[in-house]
């Protein structure tokens, strides 16, 4: 791991501390340019990714809240072996909401979520240059507990992935190993709440005994959402959650994010950009490892700036 | 951008050739609807100053093809909605074209009524000869019609601030019409059945300008992406530029 020095790079250097706001200048520039050139020309690529709280698109609205930045990544690049995989990151992803990322096969969308939780450490060859701030501590900095970090951020993937354990266990088992509860009603109550703000308590409260792979694909889903939320973190990482699973299924997921996003950052990789539209109030596009486009996503679905953004979404050759 | 542009750039560039050819259709369907309310304004125009009681039945026997024309147009855009889930330029595409339908339908409504007034006029009127001051006013809405038809042909955000301006002197034409009438009733009250058709149809023409101004200000939407809706004339032409203030 490969850990940036403070002068690395120039868009880094003299202004951490005064955060957002030189970010801000400097993309207002950005805007201009874009703005007044045709739209039927592609504009220059851009590496800067505007916060969201300073789009245009946010004008209408100024009365909605903002929220402040949770994950802030800065001038975040990211190497397999001597392949480039990420390009210069920049994203100030907003507290108790959902950011969607999309983008096409091997974007680089799928590698940055898993930046968010450090699981690429587990393999070898991937490098890492620039910052991640988690509540504006950088989880790649020296002193960080991987494992306490990854209780901080949950992840939910692909595939339902429960345990070969009971449902009660498959809740259970991280908040005993991280001490969040000890066995006894204590780790009832909070197996019962997991379950219940994912929505699957009343369907399993009688069968908690049961191996949770007895359950469906939607129901398994929703069981390591309550296995991401028992140990209460404070992000949740989602990488294609429905993609396996039928439309009501589909739709019980979704309802479920919209209910957790008052409590946790939610940040979801999805293909389907009708889920990104649903459920997400911020999308970043990514393409070839570089985020092209990250705004509110109204925005984005019916005026992107970029036009490979507006090809990506409306099935152009890009 | 012209036509052809238009149809390289944007109907042609999508993965699924039939999402071409849907847009592409939703697209040459409103010119074509456009051209059947033109003429609808053209003969009802005629109809009423060169006396052409023909053509005025022509006009009210007609309506029916325009409304064909906006519940067909309607359907496919449902359609794609439905089916296509559009985004972006495309369902800033779809949104133009079912707002500008419903400004076509109005403007053959107006027709059919200007048309209906024709013939009430050509009945009780025909021996005080041809409307000429409607002549005008008529040619220049007719021409603001056909340049918003262009211009949406195009998506051409420069013509359609241009055409868009062409409604100030529409309502000053109108302004002068209805205290020229105004002035023959104060004189005559004979002249006053023959003043307040004259003043009706006169309105008609100016509400057909404010709607095509409409079709004007879906254009800038469609390629600008900015709801220029109840704005000044500077502020869509801002817009449509894309300066800022």
């Amino acid at each position: 791991m490969q850990m940036p020095q403070p002068n690395d790079n120039p868009r880094s250097s003299g202004g951490i501390a005064a955060r957002s706001a030189p970010g801000t200048a400097e993309l207002r520039e950005e805007d201009d340019t874009v703005e007044s050139g045709d739209r039927s020309q592609p504009t220059p690529a851009s590496g800067v990714t505007r916060a969201p709280e300073v789009g245009a698109g946010a004008e209408p609205e100024t009365a909605e809240a903002v929220h402040p930045t949770k994950v802030d990544v800065r001038s975040l690049s990211l190497w397999y072996g001597d392949t480039q995989a990420l390009f210069d990151v920049n994203l100030q992803i907003p507290d108790k909401d959902v950011t969607a990322l999309i983008g096409p096969s091997g974007c680089g969308k799928s590698t940055f979520l898993r930046c968010i939780n450090r699981m690429n450490d587990l393999i070898p060859s991937v490098t890492t240059q620039g910052q991640l701030l988690l509540d504006e501590a950088d989880i790649y900095g020296p002193d960080v507990d991987v494992v306490q970090l990854r209780s901080r951020v949950g992840m939910v993937f692909q595939k339902p992935n429960p345990f070969p354990k009971s449902i009660y266990e498959n809740v259970a088992y991280a908040p005993r190993i991280h001490g969040v509860a000890q066995k006894g009603a204590e780790m009832d109550d909070l197996v019962e709440t997991s379950l219940r703000k994912a929505g699957l308590w009343q369907e399993v409260s009688d069968r908690l005994s049961l191996p949770g792979t007895s359950l469906s694909g939607g129901q398994q889903q929703r069981l390591c959402i309550a296995r991401a939320i028992a140990v209460n973190p404070d992000v949740i990482l989602m990488d294609e959650p429905a993609s396996a699973l039928d439309p009501v299924a589909t739709a019980t997921i979704e309802e479920l994010i919209d209910e957790l996003q008052s409590n946790y950052t939610i940040i979801i990789v999805t293909h389907n950009m009708q889920q990104a539209a649903r459920v997400a109030r911020y999308t970043a596009f990514f393409h070839l490892g570089e985020v092209i486009e990250y705004d509110r996503t109204d925005t984005i679905f019916t005026t992107p700036r970029e036009k490979r953004t507006e090809d990506y979404i409306t099935g152009r050759f890009g | 951008m012209s036509n052809e542009d238009l149809e390289q750039s944007f109907f042609r560039q999508h993965i699924s050739q039939r999402f071409n050819t849907e847009l592409e259709d939703i697209h040459s369907r409103v010119l074509a609807m456009g051209g059947v309310v033109e003429q609808q304004l053209i003969d009802a125009v005629t109809a009423m100053s060169e006396t052409r009681f023909d053509l005025a039945e022509k006009v009210v026997t007609s309506d029916y093809r325009v409304n064909a024309h906006e519940v067909e147009i309607d359907e496919a855009c449902t359609e794609i909605l439905v089916r296509r889930q559009p985004t972006a330029s495309d369902l800033r595409l779809v949104l133009a074209v079912i707002k500008t339908v419903t400004d076509l339908e109005r403007i053959g409504d107006e027709a059919e009524r200007m048309g209906r007034m024709a013939l009430h006029f050509l009945e009780q009127d025909r021996q005080n000869g041809p409307v000429e001051e409607l002549a005008d006013m008529g040619e220049q809405v007719r021409s603001m019609l056909r340049g918003a038809l262009d211009t949406f042909a195009r998506m051409d955000v420069d013509q359609a601030v241009r055409v868009a301006q062409l409604d100030i002197q529409v309502d000053s034409q109108y302004e002068v019409i209805v205290h020229r009438l105004m002035d023959q009733m104060m004189k005559s009250p004979h002249a006053v059945p023959r003043a307040m058709d004259v003043i009706w149809t006169a309105r008609s023409l100016e509400r057909i300008g404010d709607r095509a101004r409409n079709i004007c200000e879906y254009v800038v939407y469609f390629v600008r992406g900015k709801n220029v809706r109840h704005t000044s004339y500077e502020e869509m032409a801002q817009e449509a530029t894309g300066d800022r203030h």
